[in-house]
């Protein structure tokens, strides 16, 4: 399918080695390490977003031992924030109350950092290009460039200046093709380009279903003194119950800032449950409003994460191309972390295309390393929890203590089958509260994402069979995606054209591309696809 | 004929602006910074006029530090053939600034100097007009259409009636306003290229400018928030609500 119906001539062409798609940890390691191991490769990285890290959201308290590999000394200058793990707690929430738990050993930080995965990819980008990785930042790869031969041979920028309809505008301008010998795909959770080849390629067909999270964020600026620079907190329980799976995070860094987050799986059922309520409403817990009033928001943000582990990876290699990352989905859900991995896949892609010049062997390179050993470690534990908090709280114990030597493999859903019908699904009463804190709402919310897309351009949320929404989706669900996304990109409005009936409005400028409406409709007819280059988010410091 | 186009390193349009805790000025730590967009018009303008062959070289030119050379590849990137910065670690009052443009045209015998009417980070829009002064040359601001015809320039003016037409001799100082033009983006190997074209630093006080005495600001602080509303049932709570805080 041709992107627009802007005149096709032919695309201007630029020939590199390795293309990077997406600037996540992942993909800068991968270009940063190919350039440490051979300077004369050629080697470009893709970003969407308008700068490097900007569309960059993780909690993140990251493993320092792949960095120590990848740029040695860092220590002595470290990614602008980086603040040393001093304590770990854990909380079991209730409504007003709060039990201390025990940390389990996945979770314990020490010699671990609290960071801003957003400025630390900048960061590393900095590193990268001295290395002489070509970074473009504000260039979407909106499609796979296929060869004569069907392998992938680079990627095809999407073109700029195209209207609503999909016609030129004056400032119109093509995009090019980058073609490269290895096409390195870093995406992230759920990315569209990804999603196309692990389709198109089949190379999820010996795996369970991936499954996924939604990871909400707040960078918050707190009243003098409330910080304790170090402190890494987590929850469970409350505002959730006990169905659904999920929990937050409080980490505090230095000068009086405090990142916040909350993350629910996406196999919930309750087809009306709205995960940013359900964030905003765990603020309001008694330990949280103490620590927030008084305070102000500075960033805020939401995210898709993967969370199948061990049972849901895909092959990470077909002709041309790899995953690495969290487009591959190497997650650690226990202990919360995924940067690790991702720069360890990072680094392992470029060892591995140093010596073949090719992606063949990559899958069995990749399952061979620690990378996936500690995804296989874990593997019960996640969809453990699929039978609720308690029964996954026990099998987790099982599995840590055992190091999940046991000879089982607990099985994932697709988290879209997993919505229940709303006749056939009874909420329960989870004591939700009045808010005061802002934001107020999603809109509220999105102005602090500082999301900004050019509204005259192809709608960049494609719905692929428009009646579904509704009609059946309507009657049976009550058009959910009005309510998963965290940034009110959907919308039911009175049609104008249709006295009495409803149509379903696409705010598509609020998007702030966490993928979560392409995860969770029941139908699967939502495809995200990229918008033009620069667009989204514009986080600071997520 | 040169175009020199002066381009500030400004906060990105989209940032939502904070002040520092300790009042001490705006936040710019970890925040996205752009080439101003009134600058990145002008620059637009000058690279229109040059592909019209009405110039046959456009200079960018920003005061700073090696962070606007970030913003200069932007520019040269857009398709300007050379870039100056002129460095300082100083922020620099609009005098200061006038005086390093005018010493700039001189130098390079500048046929246009175009600049955007204002940054939008102090909206002091005071450069344009102190430059033309000092360089003893005509000056156009807010321009929405420019006309280049030898050694003539026709600028539309936006001015609070509606619309003015002038004609100044060239050389001249033009500022852009919003509807002169719409930017263009970057192409990718534009990039590459811009990246082998020539960038000078010259420091600041080779061109005569010095950073001088600045008015002291006292304190920044964010308007206070707005207190939160009550909602009334009907026009007598209104009515009610608005004779109790005395309103009516």
């Amino acid at each position: 399918m041709s992107q627009s119906e802007a005149p096709e001539t032919e695309r201007d062409v630029m020939e590199y080695d390795v293309v990077v798609v997406g600037a996540g940890p992942a993909g800068l390691a991968c270009a940063l390490r190919l350039k440490q191991l051979d300077a004369d490769l050629m080697v470009a990285v893709i970003e969407k977003a308008s700068e490097i890290g900007a569309h960059i959201l993780s909690g993140a308290v990251i493993e320092p031992q792949p960095l120590d590999e990848l740029v040695p000394g860092w220590r002595e200058a470290p990614p602008p924030i980086c603040v040393p793990v001093e304590e770990d707690e854990l909380f079991y929430l209730g409504k007003d109350s709060r039990r201390k738990l025990p940390t389990p050993p996945q979770q314990k930080n020490h010699g671990n950092f609290i960071v801003s995965l957003g400025a630390t990819c900048k960061w590393l980008a900095d590193h990268a290009e001295a290395a002489g990785v070509d970074v473009f930042p504000g260039f979407a790869a909106s499609e796979v460039r296929l060869t004569e031969s069907g392998a992938v041979g680079g990627v095809i920028i999407g073109d700029m200046g195209v209207d609503k309809s999909g016609a030129p505008k004056d400032s119109y301008v093509q995009g090019i093709e980058i073609h490269a010998k290895v096409t390195v795909l870093s995406e992230g959770c759920r990315g569209h380009l990804s999603k196309q080849l692990i389709r198109q390629f089949e190379l999820d067909q010996d795996c369970d279903p991936q499954t996924y999270g939604i990871g909400m964020k707040e960078l918050w600026k707190v009243a003098p003194g409330k910080a304790r620079p170090g402190l890494v907190q987590h929850t469970l329980g409350w505002p959730l119950d006990s169905a659904i799976y999920g929990g937050s995070f409080i980490y505090h860094l230095d000068g009086d800032r405090v990142a916040l987050g909350f993350v629910c799986g996406l196999d919930y059922a309750d087809p009306d449950f709205v995960p940013f309520e359900a964030f905003q409403q765990l603020k309001h817990h008694p330990m949280l409003r103490d620590l927030l009033e008084g305070g102000e928001i500075i960033s805020s943000g939401a995210r898709a994460l993967v969370e199948g582990g061990f049972q849901s990876l895909p092959k990470v290699e077909l002709p041309g191309a790899m995953l690495i990352g969290d487009a591959a989905g190497l997650l650690n859900v226990p202990k919360i972390k995924g940067t690790h991995q991702a720069l360890r896949s990072g680094m392992l892609a470029a060892e591995h295309i140093h010596e073949k010049a090719a992606a063949e062997g990559f899958d069995a390179r990749l399952r061979a390393s620690p990378v996936v050993a500690e995804l296989k470690k874990v593997r019960n534990i996640r969809p453990g929890f699929n039978k609720g908090l308690w029964r996954g709280l026990i099998t987790a114990a099982i599995e840590t203590v055992t190091g999940g030597a046991l000879p089982r493999t607990l099985s994932n859903h697709a988290d879209h089958a997993e919505l229940a019908r709303r006749a056939d699904f009874q909420a329960p009463d989870r004591g939700w509260v009045d808010r005061s804190l802002p934001p107020r709402d999603r809109l509220a919310s999105v102005y602090f994402a500082a999301t900004e897309h050019d509204e005259d351009q192809p709608v960049h949320l494609q719905i692929l069979e428009p009646e579904i929404c509704t009609t059946r989706c309507t009657e049976e669900y009550g058009n959910p995606c009005t309510r998963f996304c965290p940034a009110h990109v959907y919308e039911m409005v009175e049609d104008e054209a249709n006295e009495g009936a409803q149509r379903l409005q696409i705010n598509s400028a609020n998007c702030v591309h966490c993928k979560t409406c392409d995860i969770k409709d029941p139908y699967q007819v939502i495809n995200w696809v990229t918008p033009e280059g620069g667009a989204g988010p514009n986080y600071q410091n997520l | 004929m040169k175009i020199l186009v002066g381009i500030k390193r400004a906060v990105d349009y989209n940032v939502r602006v904070r002040v520092k805790s300790d009042g001490s000025g705006v936040e710019t730590d970890g925040v996205k910074m752009s080439v101003n967009p009134f600058d990145e018009i002008a620059l637009e303008e000058a690279l229109r006029i040059k592909e019209a062959g009405k110039a046959d070289e456009v200079i960018v030119v920003s005061i700073g530090n090696n962070d606007v050379q970030q913003q200069l590849r932007t520019g040269l990137a857009m398709g300007a053939d050379r870039a100056i910065q002129v460095e300082t670690g100083d922020t620099l009052q609009p005098l200061t600034v006038a005086r390093v443009f005018k010493a700039l045209a001189e130098r390079e015998g500048a046929g246009i100097v175009l600049l955007g009417k204002q940054a939008i980070d102090d909206d002091c829009n005071q450069v344009g007009q102190m430059t033309a002064a000092l360089w003893g040359r005509p000056q156009a601001t807010f321009a929405s259409k420019v006309v280049i015809d030898g050694t003539t320039a026709t600028v539309t003016r936006e001015v609070d009636g509606g619309l003015e037409t002038l004609e100044v001799d060239l050389p001249a100082v033009i500022t852009s306003d919003l509807r002169l033009n719409e930017p263009r983006f970057v192409k990718l190997p534009d990039i590459m290229k811009a990246k082998r074209k020539p960038l000078d630093v010259v420091p600041l006080d080779e061109l005569g400018g010095h950073a001088g005495a600045a008015p002291a600001t006292g304190r920044h602080a964010a308007p206070a928030p707005r207190s939160r509303g009550v909602m009334v049932g009907d026009t007598a709570a209104l009515v009610a609500e608005l004779k109790n805080r005395g309103l009516v």
